[in-house]
């Protein structure tokens, strides 16, 4: 369907948004559970969710916040996780770059994996869309996902508070990472960085919490990049 | 957690900017400037340079277990990566994997 109105563009991209909120529900209310067993209120749990917006380095924050990790090894940790949204904003900055200020504060707000993933799939799909639409198309999927994420982070944590003792729910991160690791596997050279991480981890792991992790993932950063222009070059 | 409840919300304050910072990073510039090529190479690998990282030790000593593992740890932790490895869902995966781990631990509470 091609996109003529501007409001025609937002709800196009509600409608590319909805299907992912099967999948952004579960770890929404996977994070209010986990948060409220490992100590945050309800209050911290979702000025988390509603301030950071980022799943994985929720995770990676509460997990290390567990540990007790000197607080600049929690924010390095979680931060490093999002430092791909820095590439998102590079890919969307041709399309968006020239909206209005405003609408680009909202954007980065709402810059996440499926949003900009919907939004540049549609730009190359749709070369003629203009300016406006493209912001319009952009909201919809953005706005068609969020408020999920922090409803259903409530939802997890009623579930969370109902919880008997007895039951290892802090075994929950490891289980939630090991899945969302498992599509990002998508070459050698990522399979060769995961490597590099968990061993690197593992050898350093009697340093302070979190310092050994972020010496892994230099590491793997730098292996995974040799491997994948040493592929390159062998084609 | 042994952290104050100011020190909570300033990590909380902190990664929400820190976040926002890198979210908004290209967009916030004027022009179109890009990013040089290694770098973005090497931003496309740091979720899988620090997820694997983290979770290696947490199914080797996971901490809800004193440090000691389980033939169950071990055991949900492969379910949960072989079925979202092969179904290609991750929601799938840790379905499986939670069912492996918790439902035992439920059963046993009744």
């Amino acid at each position: 369907m091609t996109i003529t109105t501007t409001k025609s563009a937002f709800w196009a991209g509600v409608r590319d948004g909805f299907p992912f909120i099967i999948m952004v529900a579960p770890f929404a209310a996977l994070f209010g559970v986990v948060a409220i067993e490992a100590g945050l209120t309800v209050a911290q749990t979702m000025g988390f969710t509603v301030l950071v917006i980022a799943g994985a380095s929720q995770f990676a924050a509460l997990q290390l916040m567990t540990e007790n990790a000197a607080i600049g090894f929690v924010l390095l940790a979680a931060l490093a996780v999002n430092l791909r949204m820095a590439m998102y904003s590079a890919a969307l900055a041709p399309h968006l770059g020239k909206a209005k200020l405003w609408q680009r504060v909202l954007i980065g707000y709402l810059n996440f994996d499926q949003s900009y993933m919907m939004s540049v799939a549609r730009y190359e799909d749709e070369p003629d869309m203009g300016l406006e639409q493209k912001v319009a198309f952009y909201l919809g999927v953005a706005l068609a996902i969020s408020p999920f994420w922090c409803a259903f982070t409530f939802v997890g944590v009623k579930i969370g508070a109902a919880i008997p003792q007895g039951i290892e729910v802090s075994f929950m991160i490891p289980i939630a990472f090991l899945t969302m690791v498992t599509p990002m596997m998508k070459s050698l050279a990522h399979i060769a960085a995961a490597f590099v991480s968990v061993v690197v981890a593992l050898a350093l792991a009697w340093l302070p919490s979190g310092s050994g992790l972020l010496v892994g993932a230099v590491c793997a950063m730098v292996v995974g990049v040799a491997v994948e222009t040493w592929m390159e070059r062998d084609l | 957690m042994n952290y104050s409840t100011g020190e909570i919300w300033t990590i909380i304050a902190l990664m929400g900017v820190g976040t926002f910072a890198i979210r908004f990073s290209f967009l916030g510039l004027i022009g179109d400037r890009e990013i040089p090529p290694l770098v973005a190479r090497m931003l496309r690998f740091t979720p899988v340079a620090v997820l694997p990282g983290m979770v290696a030790p947490l199914v080797l000593w996971p901490t809800g277990a004193g440090g000691e593992a389980t033939v169950m740890h071990v055991l949900a932790a492969a379910i949960a990566l072989f079925v979202a490895y092969k179904t290609r869902k991750v929601v799938w995966g840790m379905g499986a994997g939670f069912a492996v781990f918790f439902v035992p631990q439920i059963i046993a509470l009744l």
